[in-house]
């Protein structure tokens, strides 16, 4: 078995403006496929908005520079994840497919074992 | 070593690679190691085929030496570290011994999809396919798509890292998944044929080897999916539309169009075969777009000459096609057809429709098309215009020299 880390990408705009019913259907649409999937998922979260992320890089001389916001701007932002239990990449890909993501999609990442 | 042992190992390495390589990968369970076993059994059948003699059957000779080696590699792997995991496969064991190797299965369509995969880019699905399936080499693979050998050995090496890292498995898709994966394997094969077709670059019209390639990777699936109509419809098309091979080019090598193409040199039994896999193709719906394609092939294959093209039956292909694979292209061979069936005005007011498509904007076919039309309806200027853009646009040595002799025969 496998680890992967699904990605929830979507545009932030378009979500706030889906409204309220659109957005009850999507949570409902998340529990679905917790329940469905009790066996495969280890973690998952939904994240704040990109408007209150805040970056940290490593500047010169051991300093850091504190941005506000994302690392890098995309129209489709990180807005949650699942980590997931998969024997190889067709089925991570099939879980991807339940995750509702109405405004965007899903990225798929192995996660990396070190031996 | 003699030439028939050369000529012999060189007909099994074009011909058996995939099933050798596929059928060892299965001990292996990864794509290097197996590699490297297949192409030490093709150097070992040079010498021992000399010495003993051809075997009735190479393809099981080659894959009983490489995956005795395999086997071997196997054993003194365990106590080494690994740099990639293993390739996910179904849970048949490995064997331990070579008396205990299951009969051959036909590992090479497990192979096939696994090049094939969507997951991999298409450049890569391609680069992977022409290598481990065709067994051609990475300079080969660089020369056929026009990049440089180290770009195409980057390209092959981190597909193949994905295929370990992200752990596309080594299997054939369970039937739900299979008609979008078909998808992907038949749009390769079929990539590879028009590279070889109509080679975008250079001197020759053709790249044979690359055509015939894709022949036998379209008669592999055919063999392993007997009752798949895409690829029926696929092979289809490549047989009615390399039936035109030798026809396509003069003694001189010079470009000759399907009009002026002498039809008594077209293979009727190829034709035959072709009509009969299209029909089969054709039977499901909706009819795929290689199925209409393929269709779209046979009536020009049929017609007895140019002039007695059944045109109408030809654009009522393309309407077909156009939503099944809405491509400018096709909208472009639509409005050539066009042309023929309702004369050429029809066909420039079909072209003139295209004109402020991105996609054609660089595409050479437009222009000379329009460039025929004009020069029909005796509209020259514009038609040396118009041939004058398809050349700029041109860079197959053939085709140019086609559309220079057009352009010198509006000014005789």
């Amino acid at each position: 078995m496998a680890h992967y880390l699904l990605l929830i990408y979507g545009d932030e705009q378009a979500l706030d403006a889906a409204g309220d019913e659109a957005t009850a259907a999507i949570l409902a649409g998340h529990a679905a496929f917790g329940e469905a999937n009790q066996g495969t998922i280890r973690a998952g979260d939904a994240l704040e908005h990109t408007g209150s992320a805040t970056s940290v890089r490593r500047g010169q001389n051991g300093s850091f520079v504190i941005t506000d916001g994302p690392f890098a701007e995309t129209k489709e932002a990180l807005g949650g994840y699942y980590l997931v239990e998969a024997a190889d990449l067709d089925e991570a890909l099939t879980l991807a497919k339940q995750v509702p993501s109405p405004f965007g999609g899903i990225e798929v990442r192995p996660i990396r074992t070190f031996d | 070593m003699n030439a028939d042992v050369e000529a012999a190992v060189a007909d099994a390495h074009r011909r058996e690679w995939g099933y050798v390589l596929a059928a060892t990968i299965r001990v292996t369970g990864d794509l290097d190691t197996a590699e490297e076993c297949v192409q030490d059994a093709y150097a070992r059948a040079l010498s021992s085929w000399s010495s003993s003699g051809i075997p009735d059957r190479p393809g099981a000779w080659l894959t009983t030496v490489a995956r005795r080696a395999a086997l071997d590699q196997l054993r003194r792997r365990s106590t080494e570290s690994r740099k990639l995991p293993l390739l996910v496969q179904e849970a048949v064991p490995a064997p331990s011994d070579e008396s205990e190797l299951p009969a051959v299965t036909d590992d090479r369509l497990r192979l096939i999809f696994t090049c094939c995969h969507p997951a991999l880019a298409p450049e890569a699905q391609v680069a992977l396919t022409l290598r481990l399936v065709c067994g051609l080499t990475t300079a080969e693979v660089a020369r056929a798509f026009l990049v440089s050998e180290p770009t195409m050995a980057a390209r092959i090496t981190r597909a193949k890292k994905k295929i370990a890292s992200a752990r596309i498995p080594y299997r054939v898709p369970p039937l739900v998944e299979l008609p979008a994966r078909i998808d992907a394997v038949t749009t390769v094969v079929h990539l590879v044929f028009t590279t070889g077709h109509t080679a975008p670059v250079g001197a020759d019209l053709v790249r044979r080897d690359l055509v015939e390639r894709a022949r036998h990777l379209a008669r592999v699936l055919r063999t392993l999916l007997p009752d798949n109509t895409e690829v029926a419809g696929l092979l289809a098309l490549i047989v009615l539309t390399d039936v035109r091979r030798p026809t396509r080019t003069d003694a001189g090598g010079h470009l000759v169009l399907l009009p002026d193409q002498d039809r008594s040199a077209w293979d009727p039994g190829a034709i035959a075969e072709g009509i009969a896999l299209a029909r089969e193709a054709l039977s499901r719906r909706p009819p795929s777009r290689f199925a209409l394609m393929a269709a779209i092939a046979a009536v020009h294959a049929e017609a007895p000459s140019w002039e007695a093209t059944d045109w109408a039956e030809i654009v009522a292909l393309y309407d077909l096609l156009l939503p099944v694979w809405p491509s400018p292209i096709v909208a472009l061979n639509r409005a050539v057809a066009v042309g023929f069936a309702e004369g050429p005005a029809a066909g420039l007011a079909a072209l003139e429709r295209l004109a402020t498509e991105p996609l054609l904007a660089s595409y050479s076919y437009l222009a000379a098309a329009r460039a025929d039309f004009l020069r029909r309806l005796g509209r020259l200027a514009e038609a040396r215009l118009a041939y004058e853009e398809a050349l700029l646009l041109n860079e197959n040595s053939v085709e140019r020299e086609f559309l220079s002799r057009r352009l010198a025969q509006l000014d005789g």
